[in-house]
């Protein structure tokens, strides 16, 4: 049903400003002018604007209730798309902390004596997060996944002594972290190098040789786009052997189970990036999350981004503090290393929290778990013939090829599918046309065994349909599986 | 205070977490099932504490900032107000906090079409006429813009233009994303008054001009008067003209970029439209272009057909696009509040932000100058900011415009923006937002004037300052030479390392 709103709330107005009529005549006697349209008298009357097209305000209850009228069709889906966000279960005490006005509506911490909080948290994260990844130093995190990317691609670039500029970087990286990598850094005589992935492993293909001769950097996805397990102990030695970086981007909730970046090979990785939001964001529709970005300290004057370091007080109490902010735009303006200003703080303070909580036995729960759950599906799944695309082990994500014989395509299936209430993947045609049979399915620790089943029978009720349209489960017996109402 | 490493002890657990349903045995299945070279050897070694420890530990952290719901905060050029609880709440809303990205269109409508009104609202107060919502904060929102207008160039095989003028009072991002676009810089100064030299611009200009980055009202805290003849300047040579909204909130509802002749611009959510800073983030930066740039704006945009129903835009109907920036498509949460603060405000409530942003800005002026303190623009108006500068009591007692800014925390008031712009000597960029009452910036201007008696009186006092913050002055030189950005193992493993639980 369409939200009206009742037509007394359209007088109304709310712009949160404290002032009285009477403090109002003051502060304008202060100044010494009539009215604060004079306050204005700078600005050319050809350019004053008189009023917005944008209707009277409403109260709060009156928006809350607009938006929640508009949510609530997208309530209750049963959800296993992951491509980059994963739904993880969040403790509730993660947001309820970060909740608390002092974190919310603190700003940057550049005046260390009053945000020893933002910056000791930050420090406890930058210690966390090199544990993952088995790096040395971090920065306060970039915006998401994909431009942490892009920043680790200009920071190799800018760390290079011979000014090599080509960076190899597989098709089985996120098409949209490639998409952004590609924008960022166009402008900057950096040269992208694609290399294939293998059509029946589902990894990089494993036919390179030696790497180009003005080669700098591997980029290198794990799990990769596919949910696959790359190589990538030998894909590191590889890449040492010929004198390249890698730059390694992974999902931060696969090294509670998998080897930190850090150890990859003899060497381990040389720059660490990925995407935080499986460590306490929500889905929330793409964003806020948070890019990290790990490194060697040999490399760190190299990094993009806020750093917090550790000192003392004139009393020799432990502080903590922004520091090598000369790498940084509102020291070195157009020599600056990025143009970065901001990090997720608060996105940041949820992971902080959500790690504390869950410790290295926590994390690899969820992590096994997921695993385990997404194995599950793929077994029940195999009586209908749909079973991985790629041969290559998977962590918790994975490609499902719809079978040929199947009457509708995997995209016509996949919107029947989701009629009922079930979203079973992203259909991979989106990302490449080889791949128009395909489903890209995350199972994570939230999925029950009923879930599952859910999915399963959604799926199979599908095909059934297809086959014999007498022999299908009614629709409402299926909807009440997932708590919702037809 | 103690960090939560240092709370830690091995095999303690915080208990409700974690996903403990499976059995040793399928634990272990599940794991001999993996590739065994891929495995981690070592245990991370994370934190290992109860529920309360954390709880308690992040809340007296938490305790050890300023904020704006605990502190006045009037730091020039970041619009500390007010973040509406109700605007929060919004973002919060069931169905929207766990809306995958990728969900398809059918089920994600009032999302899109939220997305879509914030676009159309967007466009309207800056006078502009198509925005992507996309760009994630500030700086990205430059960035897209400045790439905008090179695409633009490119897309009419225009490629001498390799020069970005910026005035020099600018945001240090300007230059910076200049440079991620590939342009040269090329700084004009300001004149006595705090408006660009027009003449300095004229020379400036020509066949290599790909265009000018500005900032109106400009980090002077004044507003640039002759903006319309800079557009005009800019426009003749064939260059493109780029709006930082960073101080959009001193016009809001008073004058429009998009009226003022600029091409594009980003905004910053995380100040005009009140959503929280988050101690340094995220934010939210939206771009808006004129009917010139907008085919070039970043995807995915939501579109809405004659149905009523709404879809993303993507490379196929934008094939001029600059682009995507983010993986998916940008800061929903962020967005989500904008969308909540705009409704509740509306049309009249917007105009007031300016109104009243400019009113408390001219009056804590008027007082502070009264006070004697010194202007450093004293013949214009203020905008939503305005400059004192401490020239005069540096020289005259050795006291800087950071000792001020130091001693001002021990009265409850985080310091306003010191030493920015760089171009004024000892000072401060004070901004005390539409949401401060009256006795608050009266308070301000008392402290002050105490403050500035103790320098006359006792310099030293300033120098040490602050005395009742969780920490006192921070040794900054220290942290940069010792480079400790990670806490060392050893002091908080407290020999229990022999203990560490093994992987499996």
């Amino acid at each position: 049903m369409p939200f009206i709103i009742p037509s007394f709330f359209k007088e109304s107005y709310m712009s949160y400003i404290p002032h009285t009529t009477h403090e109002i005549e003051q502060m304008l006697e202060e100044i010494g002018v009539s009215s604060t349209e004079d306050l204005f008298d700078e600005i050319p009357n050809s350019l004053r604007c008189d009023h917005f097209n944008l209707g009277a305000g409403l109260n709060e209850y009156q928006v809350l209730r607009l938006c929640g009228e508009r949510a609530k069709p997208q309530q209750n889906k049963l959800n296993f798309i992951g491509a980059g966000a994963y739904e993880h279960s969040i403790p509730a005490a993660v947001w309820d902390v970060v909740g608390r006005g002092e974190w919310m509506t603190a700003y940057t911490p550049y005046q260390a004596e009053a945000s020893q909080g933002t910056l000791q948290l930050i420090f406890e994260f930058q210690t966390m997060i090199t544990q993952l990844t088995g790096m040395e130093v971090a920065n306060a995190s970039l915006y998401d996944g994909a431009t942490a990317l892009a920043e680790a691609v200009l920071m190799a670039v800018r760390s290079s002594k011979q000014g090599k500029r080509r960076i190899l970087i597989p098709k089985s990286v996120h098409p949209h972290y490639r998409e952004v990598v590609r924008v960022m850094t166009q402008w900057q005589g950096i040269t992208l190098e694609d290399i294939d992935w293998d059509p029946i492993t589902g990894q990089i293909t494993n036919d390179l040789k030696a790497a180009p001769e003005d080669a700098l950097a591997l980029v290198l996805p794990f799990p990769n786009a596919f949910g696959v397990l790359e190589e990538v102990h030998q894909w590191v030695d590889w890449a040492h052997d010929q004198n390249l970086m890698v730059i390694a981007v992974v999902n931060p909730m696969a090294l509670a189970l998998f080897e930190a970046p850090g150890h990859w090979g003899k060497t381990g990785a040389d720059i660490v990036v990925g995407e935080g939001q499986p460590m306490g964001c929500p889905l929330s529709g793409g964003g806020p999350y948070f890019g990290f970005m790990c490194t060697r300290k040999s490399l760190v004057r190299h990094l993009p981004g806020r750093i917090v370091g550790r000192s003392h007080d004139l009393e020799g109490k432990v502080a903590y503090t922004l520091t090598l902010q000369a790498r940084e735009q509102h020291i070195r303006r157009s020599k600056a290393t990025s143009n970065i200003c901001t990090n997720q703080g608060l996105a940041v303070s949820a992971a902080t929290v959500f790690m504390s909580l869950l410790g290295n036995a926590g994390l690899r729960e969820i992590a096994i778990a997921s695993a385990n759950n997404a194995r599950a599906l793929v077994a029940q799944l195999q009586p209908l013939g749909i079973k991985p695309r790629f041969t290559a082990p998977y962590f918790y994500e994975v490609a499902l090829q719809i079978p040929s014989q199947s009457e509708k395509t995997a995209i016509e299936l996949s919107h029947a599918v989701t009629a009922q209430g079930v979203h079973a993947g992203l259909c991979l045609e989106t990302w490449s046309k080889e791949l128009d049979d395909c489903w890209l399915t995350a199972v994570t620790e939230t999925k029950s065994a009923e879930d599952i089943n859910t999915y399963v029978r959604a799926v199979e009720n599908i095909m059934h349909l297809d086959r014999d349209p007498q022999a299908a489960i009614p629709l409402s017996a299926l909807a009440s599986c997932v708590g919702i109402t037809t | 205070m103690k960090t939560i490493f240092e709370k830690s002890r091995s095999g303690r657990r915080a208990g409700a977490q974690g996903a403990g349903s499976l059995s040793k045995t399928e634990s272990k299945n599940t794991v001999n099932s993996l590739p065994a070279h891929l495995l981690r050897k070592d245990p991370v070694l994370l934190p290992e504490a109860s529920e309360l420890q954390v709880v308690r530990h992040y809340t007296q952290l938490s305790r050890r900032n300023f904020s704006i719901d605990t502190n006045f905060y009037p730091l020039g050029s970041c619009t500390m107000k007010y973040n509406p609880r109700g605007a929060h709440r919004a973002a919060m809303t069931s169905g929207w906090v766990d809306w995958h990205p990728l969900s398809p269109e059918e089920s994600s409508q009032g999302a899109l079409q939220t997305l879509f009104e914030l676009q159309e609202a967007l466009a309207e107060v800056t006078g502009m006429q198509a925005v992507s919502l996309t760009p994630m904060a500030g700086a990205q929102g430059e960035f897209a813009g400045v790439a905008m207008i090179r695409a633009y160039h490119e897309s009419r095989n225009d490629h001498q233009r390799q020069e970005i003028i910026v005035p020099a009072a600018a945001h240090g991002t300007n230059p910076a994303t200049a440079v991620m676009c590939g342009y040269k810089v090329r700084e004009i100064p300001i004149n006595a008054s705090g408006d660009v030299d027009i003449d300095a611009l004229r020379a400036a200009v020509g066949p290599n001009t790909a265009g000018l980055m500005m900032t109106n009202p400009s980090t002077c805290g004044v507003f640039e008067r002759q903006v319309a003849e800079i557009a005009q300047i800019v426009h003749e040579v064939g260059g493109l003209l780029y709006y930082d909204g960073a101080n959009l909130n001193a016009i809001l509802g008073q004058a429009r970029p998009g009226d003022m002749g600029f091409d594009v611009l980003h905004l910053n959510l995380h100040k005009t439209f009140a959503t929280p800073h988050g101690g340094g983030g995220p934010g939210a930066g939206p771009v808006a272009a004129n009917h010139r740039l907008a085919p070039f704006l970043p995807i995915p945009r939501v579109g809405c057909d004659n149905n009523k129903s709404y879809f993303w835009l993507t490379e196929k109907d934008a094939p001029q696009t600059i682009g995507r920036l983010s993986t998916f498509q940008g800061n929903f949460g962020v967005l989500a509040r904008a969308f909540a603060y705009i409704q509740i405000l509306g049309s009249e409530g917007l105009r007031q932000v300016g109104e009243f942003a400019t009113l408390n800005a001219n009056y804590l002026m008027a007082r502070l100058e009264k006070a004697g303190f010194q202007l450093a623009f004293p013949n214009r108006r203020a905008t939503h900011e305005f400059i004192i500068s401490f020239e005069q009591e540096e020289k005259k007692w050795g006291v800087t415009a950071m000792d001020f800014a130091k001693r001002l925390l021990d009265f409850g008031i985080h310091a306003p923006t010191t030493y920015f712009p760089l171009l004024v000597p000892e000072c401060w960029l004070i901004e005390p937002t539409e949401t401060e009452s009256k006795e608050e910036l009266d308070h301000f201007v008392e402290i002050l004037i105490q403050i500035r008696q103790e320098a006359e009186q006792d310099a030293a006092l300033l120098k040490k300052a602050p005395f009742t913050t969780s920490v006192r002055r921070v040794d900054e030189v220290k942290a940069a030479r010792e480079m400790i950005l990670t806490q060392p193992l050893a002091e908080w493993m407290l020999g229990e390392l022999s203990s560490v639980p093994s992987p499996n």
